[in-house]
């Protein structure tokens, strides 16, 4: 694999259509016919993200905190490449993993069994490498004989252990976690712990998105805030979590101008 | 393209169709049985409505109408379905990067199966009219089948990236598509259309794939300008429906 950052950020700007573009309705388009043509001349949009420019080294756990609507989603989305930016470049270097939210790619009518292959290969493996590693998430999801059952018998917690069990073995380059590491019961939030410990010592990249800011702190090597779109700072975990906190407590006490 | 992402589409493309077949068959008791009941029950209806009510001149009208009913289904199902392609995978779409047209091909395959499995019965038709397919027609029969897959997938994926953009466009397909089979000769006879409506036939791709059809089941046989015309419909479609997606497709995570 060549030298340089996993992932790189340069200038990145993304703006989303507000009124124009978006998709239309039929009746909003004939009942407001005037205003619906001089908001296509218009052109609104909402700016998530504004000129913003970082790295995330090889192996590195990169953190990234913010209010609601201050852009980490779109980061995400960018670095996984299903946005593209409408300024600047996102540069990423090898496979790229989305951890998905609760359910995202699972029927409830198949086996947990046969999901396990579903999202395998949804997310980027071949059926044949998802079979040699089937062993093995069945193991370490802990489910048992249920894997023969459909997922309609499983808890909520026991679906994002399978998710989370499927994510975990792909061996991705880099892994992105959007707000998914409270799953199963302690035990089960312990190991996957384990697994992300783990993945540091492996190189992989991580950057994951929480608003548990003990999380950031205690499994990032660096973190980033994003306010409104721009990258408010980059750092430390602790400072930019003391960063962060400061923000919100001036928020409150004033100015209130909190994100949507 | 690397071979190995070759074979991964060609494994994500397997996965959803063999999804989809899983749980219908899995879900139902009669599983099977429900992929020939729902063509079965239409072609009874318009078997009495149309031989034995409006008494139309046609001997074999039992054959005549399952040769062209079964594979206007395949289209009209997979039509129906296509519009919500994108839309009910959006937690997918929004995080994971793959090619989202497999997602309709996927469909479209997965109600092409269905035909397949219902063929069985045209050929029970067949032979109750003591007509023995003959080799050319088992030959043809994947010639037409990839063109009609070709031509459903073109049409089905300009519609799945439009009804993004435009929502109602899922309440107009249902529309158009009932009209259309209407206006398509499957219901009657190609040649009982009045001389000077010649034309209708000629504008519409779905009458020349349901000619082939006919033509390989009835005559065992399809004139080559007939299948010339399926051939190039389903090319013009496929280009139109692949020009929309790769114009549009980079924006999909941002409206689903």
């Amino acid at each position: 694999m060549s030298e340089g950052p996993a992932i790189s950020f340069r200038d990145v700007t993304k703006y989303y259509p507000v009124t124009a573009g978006r998709a239309m309705f039929l009746k909003d388009v004939l009942l407001h016919l005037p205003g619906s043509l001089s908001a296509l001349r218009r052109r609104q949009r909402f700016c998530a993200l504004d000129g913003v420019s970082f790295d995330v080294a090889r192996g590195e756990s990169f953190g990234v905190i913010g209010r609601n609507g201050s852009g980490k989603s779109t980061t995400l989305g960018l670095i996984a490449r299903v946005l593209v930016p409408n300024q600047g470049s996102v540069r990423t270097v090898g496979r790229i993993a989305p951890l998905l939210e609760l359910g995202a790619g699972f029927h409830f009518d198949l086996t947990g069994r046969e999901n396990i292959m579903l999202n395998g290969v949804l997310l980027g493996l071949t059926r044949e490498r998802v079979r040699a590693r089937v062993a093995d998430i069945v193991a370490f999801s802990e489910l048992g004989d249920l894997i023969e059952q459909p997922l309609r018998a499983y808890s909520s917690g026991m679906v994002a252990r399978l998710g989370f069990s499927v994510a975990v073995h792909l061996d991705p380059d880099i892994l992105l976690v959007d707000e998914v590491l409270a799953v199963g019961d302690e035990a089960f939030q312990k190991k996957c712990l384990r697994r992300m410990a783990e993945f540091r010592a492996r190189d992989v990249t991580m950057v994951l998105v929480s608003h548990n800011l003990g999380d950031i702190e205690s499994l990032c090597d660096r973190a980033a805030l994003l306010d409104g779109g721009r990258l408010a700072m980059v750092g430390r975990p602790r400072e930019v979590v003391a960063e962060y906190r400061r923000r919100l407590d001036d928020g409150a006490a004033g100015t209130d101008d909190a994100g949507p | 393209m690397s071979r190995e992402v070759l074979a991964h589409y060609r494994d994500l493309v397997l996965v959803l169709v063999a999804k989809e077949l899983k749980v219908r068959y899995r879900s139902t008791v009669l599983g099977y049985a429900w992929s020939l009941l729902h063509p079965l029950a239409f072609a009874a209806i318009f078997f009495v409505l149309f031989k034995v009510i409006m008494r139309i001149p046609r001997e074999d009208y039992a054959l005549f109408l399952v040769t062209g009913l079964f594979p206007w289904q395949w289209f009209a199902n997979s039509i129906g379905a296509s519009t919500g392609s994108f839309l009910h995978n959006s937690s997918l779409i929004r995080k994971v990067m793959f090619p989202r047209s497999l997602l309709v091909l996927a469909g479209v395959l997965n109600d092409m199966f269905h035909f397949l499995v219902s063929v069985p019965v045209i050929v029970l038709f067949l032979l109750y009219h003591r007509t023995v397919p003959s080799l050319a027609a088992v030959a043809l029969l994947p010639l037409i089948v990839l063109i009609q897959l070709l031509f459903t997938h073109g049409v089905a994926l300009a519609l799945a990236t439009c009804n993004l953009f435009f929502r109602d466009l899922e309440r107009l397909a249902v529309i158009v598509t009932t009209l259309w089979f209407y206006v398509t000769p499957v219901l009657f006879p190609a040649d009982m259309i009045p001389p000077g409506f010649g034309w209708v036939v000629y504008a519409n791709p779905m009458a020349a794939i349901v000619g082939c059809w006919r033509g390989l089941f009835l005559d065992g046989a399809v004139p080559g300008t007939l299948l010339g015309l399926a051939a190039a419909w389903s090319l013009v479609a496929l280009a139109v429906g692949h020009r929309i997606y790769r114009a549009l497709h980079w924006r999909f995570a941002e409206l689903v």
